[in-house]
């Protein structure tokens, strides 16, 4: 810290407390202190203050004891000749200017209920999102975990243009990060100059326009905070915990652009706590020496086209990327990006055209590596707006190659080609469904592109199961819907292969520890019927994986010895748990949720909890913010059970699982689900189905509650009589 | 040390008052020195009067070679060799120090004990952190007790340490675990205070330890239980009394002094009443009796460590040091000085009697000759301390004409206890020694030194201390200090953060504009040269600088020492593994052997020891090559690439 930033943070953590305070004692005295506040759908209360100081603030009467600890812990001015030493005291104002902050958001909250339109994107006539909630942050929070997002940067103010913005959007999406955006210079904001620039802003790109004023700042504090709560399963109160945690592993930092207020100093003390360092495009006082960040603290009068990769430098961070040679910006940043209304220039797919995407092995003879044709007609050949039917065949060869990998491959091709700027992919198999973009097009992207995409991606993550690859893509109508039969014939027999695997019949299961840089606690065990609880990964993916990496989170797990066949418990999966676990966890059962049940990260996507009144259990997903017949809300649910504990009672699994023969076999299966929500039931519906039928119980899904029904035991236990769900008549769980 | 000095001393304020003494005949410690030479043969170590057969002069020949046969000629009545006599001379001078040391500890113990029962009014637990933090260490049960009855059993068990007879000092638990190690290996764990002490003067005696190296090992063991015991005692316990010291704006130099209000000088080395002299000079009654006897207020200052210990809690500022205690007396403007134990001179009394200050003695171990005597009770140290005041106020009107108060002072910030170093580097949320370590490592900090120490009448004032600081800051070194040597920098303008601009290389001053300390940190009196040790051992624990004190690149220093304490704290200093250097004269030079002993094998043992180099510069730059070395050890002698993690390294992490 120089004493010029000491000084200045200082001075400005005055300045947000006393707002606060200000803010705090109106609303007081128009609310009371038994009013409500908080941010939208969080388990966290005020997630800065509850996870340093360790206090829920619930009612406007809790900040008192914020505010009163801020009021001690706050430093005095620096003086001018002889000052006392000012990093610590400037620290510490910057963890006040952040608690002050909170107060501030949530008495807008209050009293402002529509000034954020909540949510993943902006509105027409709102670009403000405000503070994310807990859905938002445990989908975006995955990416954290899987590497896909490394980190974020916090923006405050406006560049000079906003060509100048957009540049810096993009390089910093191009790095995979994403962009916090807070705070105005010279009555210009960053937000609004990307979407001058006609960039693409909300959650789905990256680029999160999180609120006007500096105080909204602290929205990138409280979604660190929480990251540390719900992926390192770190507890309210243990300040020294969280802070490590995001220094080591959450690669965020701030870029002020502009001048640098005295408010913005103190939130960047705030950000130094955490390890974020401060990089500016202004000549304000650097302060190299390192130890509360990894490297410099703050780094200054960097020219804009080298801030995004100095920051990176500064951070400590290393991001590879692949070289794909496409006329447009490419990365995951751009996967949420939409392609819709007058900017599509062509469209294949949903609906409009046939279209189909075929992973397929060949011998090695009959593939030529990095080989891209075309066939049929070009975009540029009409429109825009065009359509034309698709077909991506993809033939891939080598030693390494098993048939098993072809659907892994097949599956990647979705977020490969979304990582296009200004291609917009939804879909898969034959119900693909493809945009590209004018503005892509005017850039040069043509169809061929397509292919180099897959050819230099798919090489970069699977090189080691293949040694060759060729793309080929028709355009003709005839020559797709052949295409189309052949591919569909293919999807028939993976499929009943698939179906077919089972636990019984395979000696080997996969560990996941692909998320303990985020929940070092954490392990799974996936078995052919039993995918990962976040959904993300099966036990091909895993097999995968681990041929592609054999020294990787992916490890093979000889499930050995059966210990109890109901409950899922084997010799082998213990000891390699014990191991991972470091001696935490001795074993787990992977089918039951009342007995030991396997441990749960905070990436789940749903939780299953059980219902003892109607001795069943419920599961909810975490787009599901309502109350549950639990008596918490999915969030809760998360934060009480994640953070790799095993919960008797509860337990995190994915979707898909519900529908796998052995969801929870161990404690009575499917018959045992009483509630769930309804988007989830509709969600799975066809599966769901399917899998009734077999157990004899067609109508299980119209005999489960939802939140229609209610969202206590109470209220739900009728409907069920009324039914006669089967639960009601199996024998007591406990 | 036969050559004229050039100064007596390089302070202007010191010099301006030499002169008035001069002119009002007053004898001084500088004058002494130029009337009396040293004894040469008790310089070098080898003159022994421990029996009655002596005293027995055995030193080294001058200027030339000494054949076989004179050297086993060169012996005591009793058969002592010359390497005996010098170890047996420099143990003794370990067991003063740490005497003097430790029974400052004790002192404190005890009033800490009596405060604890409610027995000593106006003493109260003023860190409870602290003393919590000290009851889980020690084992002393929390629970639902009141702060008195968990005090009752820490100060029990602290008086406990000075008499213990085995087992070992609960304090060396808090060194590094390879320390801890060699010291029961090499048998110099300390069982107790008092016992360590009491083995040096019975090995001593006559025909008792006859092995130069047995003796200097029982000195490490008495030096361990100073450093690591009685003095870590003391600091610690203070702390927990008076409060741990926090930075603090204050000022130096006998510029100090104000014409126009009652001076009060606090000299020695107890805090104890002090402490409650600081309390009783703010009491408006006694500031309303000042005023009635014409000064417009009461004004405080300190000499010594005394002086030391209230600046670090109270910023009250400070006089100045060892050498300057006679010249606060020729300002003619001091109404009472107030000793205690330690470091006092026995000319007071005789000085002050050429102007009107009342010296004023207050310890039942410490009276002079001359000086008035006002006891200190713990039982009632309000009412000692109000009587104190007083005389001073009433002898306010009987300055006389001749005064003259230097008008020089300079500002500086102390308080830099080892909990609040920890807490400067990452406030409240993220306080470690980690940046310290960090820019040790990346080469901003090239090391750590701790210069400490005495002022000695034989070289000039001030001079070896300043100069040494200011080259080792201006090579990177970060400077800790203690006692007389820190007053000595804070004169020169080096404890402030501006120093860092302008005396420091460019990295240490990178890494202070960003902390914002001066690059020299006071860290309080000489018992608290145990923080210095805290320091260390947290800088071992925070990583990535080795396992044990002697792996850090640091030394130690006390270019102008005098007394046996300092001795006492070097061998300590040593013996956990820092490279020291004195100035001005060795005490062991009478002895090859021995002086070898120290200076070489030492290290072999200990991986620090002594060194001896009279000129400053040199002695900082062989610190600074220790340094270097210790960096080089280390493998961060070289500029390190910048690591940059992926999510695969992220997953690694612990």
């Amino acid at each position: 810290m120089s004493k010029i930033i000491a000084s200045a943070a200082i001075r400005g953590a005055h300045k947000i407390l006393d707002q606060a305070e200000e803010k705090w004692q109106m609303a007081m005295d128009k609310w009371g202190a038994n009013e409500p506040v908080g941010f939208p759908n969080t388990a966290y209360y005020l997630p800065v203050i509850y996870g340093i100081l360790g206090i829920p603030v619930e009612k406007l009467g809790d900040m008192e004891q914020v505010l009163k600890k801020c009021k001690t812990i706050i430093p005095p001015p620096v003086r001018e000749e002889h000052p006392l030493p000012y990093l610590a005291p400037a620290l510490d104002a910057g963890m006040v200017t952040f608690f002050a902050e909170e107060i501030i958001e949530a008495i807008r909250y209050l009293e402002q209920p529509d000034f954020y339109v909540g949510g993943e994107e902006p509105t027409d006539n709102n670009i403000w999102l405000g503070a994310a909630d807990d859905v938002i942050l445990r989908k975006r929070g995955i990416e954290f975990v899987d590497g896909t997002a490394p980190g974020f940067a916090a923006i405050l103010g406006a560049a000079p243009s906003s060509e100048i913005a957009a540049k810096i959007a993009q390089e910093l999406q191009q790095k995979n990060l994403y962009v916090f955006m807070s705070a105005e210079h010279d009555g210009k904001r960053f937000s609004e100059q990307l979407l001058e620039a006609g960039v693409q802003i909300g959650w789905p790109t990256r680029l999160v326009s999180f609120g006007p004023d500096v105080t909204a700042t602290v929205f990138a504090a409280g979604f660190a905070i929480r990251a540390s709560f719900s992926f390192g399963g770190i507890g309210p109160g243990e300040y020294r915990k969280h802070l490590i945690y995001n220094k080591d592993r959450i690669f965020a930092f701030a870029l002020p652009l502009g001048y640098v207020t005295d408010e913005w100093y103190a939130n960047a003390a705030g950000a130094i706590n955490f390890g974020f360092p401060t990089i500016a495009d202004t000549p304000i006082p650097e302060v190299l020496p390192t130890g509360i960040c990894t490297y410099e603290h703050v780094v200054s009068n960097v020219p804009h086209d080298n801030i995004v990769a100095k920051a990176i430098e500064v951070r400590g961070l290393k991001v590879t990327l692949a070289e794909v040679p496409v006329p447009v910006a490419y990365g995951p940043a751009y996967e949420g990006e939409r392609v819709r209304g007058e900017d599509i220039y062509l469209e294949c797919g949903g609906g409009r055209s046939p279209a189909v995407e075929w992973v397929t092995s060949k011998r090695m003879d009959e593939v030529e590596d990095g080989k891209i044709e075309v066939v049929g007609p070009e975009i540029t050949d009409a429109g825009p707006p065009s359509q034309l039917p698709l077909a991506i065949v993809v033939e891939v060869a080598g030693r390494e190659m098993q048939e098993d990998f072809e659907p892994i491959l097949e599956r990647q091709i979705h977020h490969l080609l979304n990582y296009a700027q200004g291609v917009m992919h939804i879909g898969q198999r034959d119900i693909a469904w493809l945009r590209i973009s004018k503005s892509a097009v005017e850039k040069g992207f043509r169809l061929e592109h397509l292919g180099y995409i897959l050819h230099a991606r798919l090489h970069q993550d699977f090189g080691r199961i293949f040694d060759k690859l060729q793309v080929k893509i028709h355009t003709e109508a005839d020559k797709v819907k052949g295409i189309i039969e052949q591919a569909r014939a293919v999807y028939h027999t993976r499929d009943a292969r698939i179906e077919g695997m089972m636990d019984e019949t395979t000696d080997i299961y996969y560990s996941c520890t692909l998320c303990q840089s985020f929940a070092p606690g954490h392990i799974c065990v996936i078995s052919p019927e039993r995918t990962g609880l976040c959904g993300a990964y099966n036990w091909m993916d895993c097999k995968a994986a681990y041929e592609i990496n054999p020294t990787g989170p992916n490890q093979p797990v000889e499930k050995g010895e059966i210990i109890d066949a109901k409950l899922g418990q084997w010799k082998g999966v213990n000891e390699f748990v014990y191991k991972a676990s470091r001696g935490n966890i001795d074993h787990y059962n992977l089918y039951s949720i009342v007995h030991d049940p396997m441990t749960t990260c905070g990436c789940c996507e749903c939780i299953a909890a059980v219902v003892p009144m109607c001795n069943g259990v419920m599961t909810v997903n975490r787009e599901f913010t309502g109350m549950t017949p639990s008596g918490m809300k999915f969030t809760t649910l998360a934060g009480t059970i994640g953070g790799g504990i095993s919960t008797p009672g509860f337990v995190g699994h994915g979707k898909y699982n519900i529908t796998q023969r052995k969801f929870i076999t161990g404690d009575g299966g499917i018959k045992r689900i009483v509630w769930m929500p309804k988007m989830l039931k509709e969600e799975i519906a066809e599966r769901f189905k399917a899998r009734a039928e077999e157990l004899g119980t067609p109508d299980l899904l119209d005999q489960i509650a939802d939140e229609t029904v209610g969202t206590t035991e109470e209220e739900i236990l009728p409907f069920l009589q009324e039914k006669e769900h089967p639960a009601l008549s199996m024998e007591p769980l406990f | 040390m036969t050559e004229e000095k050039k100064k007596k001393s390089v302070d202007l304020a010191s010099m301006a008052l030499i002169d008035k003494a001069s002119s009002d005949q007053v004898n001084l410690v500088f004058d002494r020195a130029e009337e009396m030479k040293p004894c040469p043969i008790g310089l070098v170590g080898s003159c022994c009067s421990n029996c009655g057969m002596g005293p027995c002069r055995v030193p080294l020949p001058r200027g030339k070679e000494e054949t076989p046969e004179e050297k086993r000629k060169r012996r005591g009545i009793c058969g002592a060799t010359a390497e005996t006599i010098a170890a047996r001379n420099f143990a003794r001078k370990i067991a003063g120090g740490a005497a003097a040391h430790s029974d400052h500890g004790r002192a404190v113990a005890e009033l800490f004990l009596a405060a604890a029962k409610g027995e000593a009014p106006g003493y109260e637990i003023r860190d409870e952190q602290k003393l919590l933090q000290l009851a889980l260490e020690w084992g002393v049960e929390i629970g639902n007790r009141s702060n008195s009855e968990i005090a009752t059993q820490i100060g029990e068990k602290a008086l406990g340490e000075f008499g213990r007879q085995e087992g070992e000092l609960l304090f060396l638990r808090r060194a590094p675990l390879k320390r801890q190690e060699l010291w029961r290996k090499l048998g110099v764990a300390p069982r107790g205070i008092d016992r360590e002490i009491v083995e040096i003067m019975h090995r001593t005696h006559a025909g008792v330890d006859q092995d130069y190296r047995n003796l200097l090992q029982q000195g490490s063991r008495a030096a361990l239980a100073d450093g690591w015991g009685g003095s870590m005692i003391a600091t610690e316990l203070q702390d927990i009394l008076f409060g741990t010291p926090a930075p603090v704006l204050s000022q130096v130099n006998l510029g100090v002094l104000k014409e126009d209000e009652v001076n009060i000088i606090i000299h020695g080395h107890e805090p104890l009443l002090s402490e409650m002299i600081v309390a009783t000079a703010q009491d408006p009654q006694m500031v309303e009796l000042a005023k009635a006897k014409g000064a417009s207020g009461i004004n405080l200052a300190g000499i010594c460590c005394t002086a030391n210990e209230i600046l670090m809690r109270h910023g009250v500022p400070l006089a100045g040091n060892f050498l300057q205690q006679e010249l606060a007396l020729v300002t003619g403007a001091v109404d009472a000085m107030v000793v205690d134990v330690q470091c006092i001179m026995e000319s007071l009394p005789d000085i002050a009697q050429c102007y009107h200050t009342k010296i004023i003695t207050t310890s039942p171990k410490d009276k002079i000759g001359g000086a008035m005597h006002i006891e200190f009770n713990e039982r009632n140290a309000i009412l000692s301390a109000k009587e104190i005041v007083k005389v001073a106020i009433e002898n306010f009107p009987k300055r006389g004409s001749n005064i003259s108060i230097p008008k020089e002072k300079t500002d500086l910030i102390a308080g830099f206890s080892h909990e609040t170093i920890n807490y400067l580097l990452g406030g409240l949320f993220r306080a470690s020694y980690r940046p310290l370590n960090d820019n040790i490592i990346n080469g901003r900090i090239r090391g750590v030194a701790g210069v400490v120490g005495c002022n000695n009448a034989r070289t000039t004032h001030n001079e070896g201390h300043i100069a040494m600081v200011k080259e080792l800051i201006k090579n990177d070194v970060l400077v800790i200090q203690t006692g007389c040597s820190a007053m000595a920098s804070a004169t020169a303008g080096l404890m402030v953060p501006e120093a860092a601009a302008e005396y420091a290389g460019e990295g240490l001053a990178s890494v202070c504009e960003a902390v914002g300390i001066p690059p020299v940190l006071h860290l309080g009196s000489c018992v608290d040269n145990s923080r210095i040790l805290m320091a260390a051992t947290a800088m071992v624990k925070d990583g990535g600088l080795g396992d044990d004190i002697s792996d850090l690149p640091v030394a130690g220093a006390a270019p102008e020492w005098m007394s046996e304490k300092a001795i006492s704290i070097g061998q300590y200093f040593v013996a956990s593994g820092v490279f020291t250097i004195f100035g001005v004269n060795w005490p062991t030079t009478g002895s090859t052997e021995v002086t070898q002993f120290l200076f070489k094998d030492f290290e072999e043992m200990y991986g620090g020891m002594w060194a001896f180099e009279p000129d400053p510069l040199l002695a900082a730059k062989l610190m600074i090559e220790h340094i270097d070395k210790k960096r080089k050890a280390l493998g961060i002698d070289k500029a390190r690439e910048r690591v940059l993690y992926d999510m695969t390294m992220r997953r690694e992490l612990e």
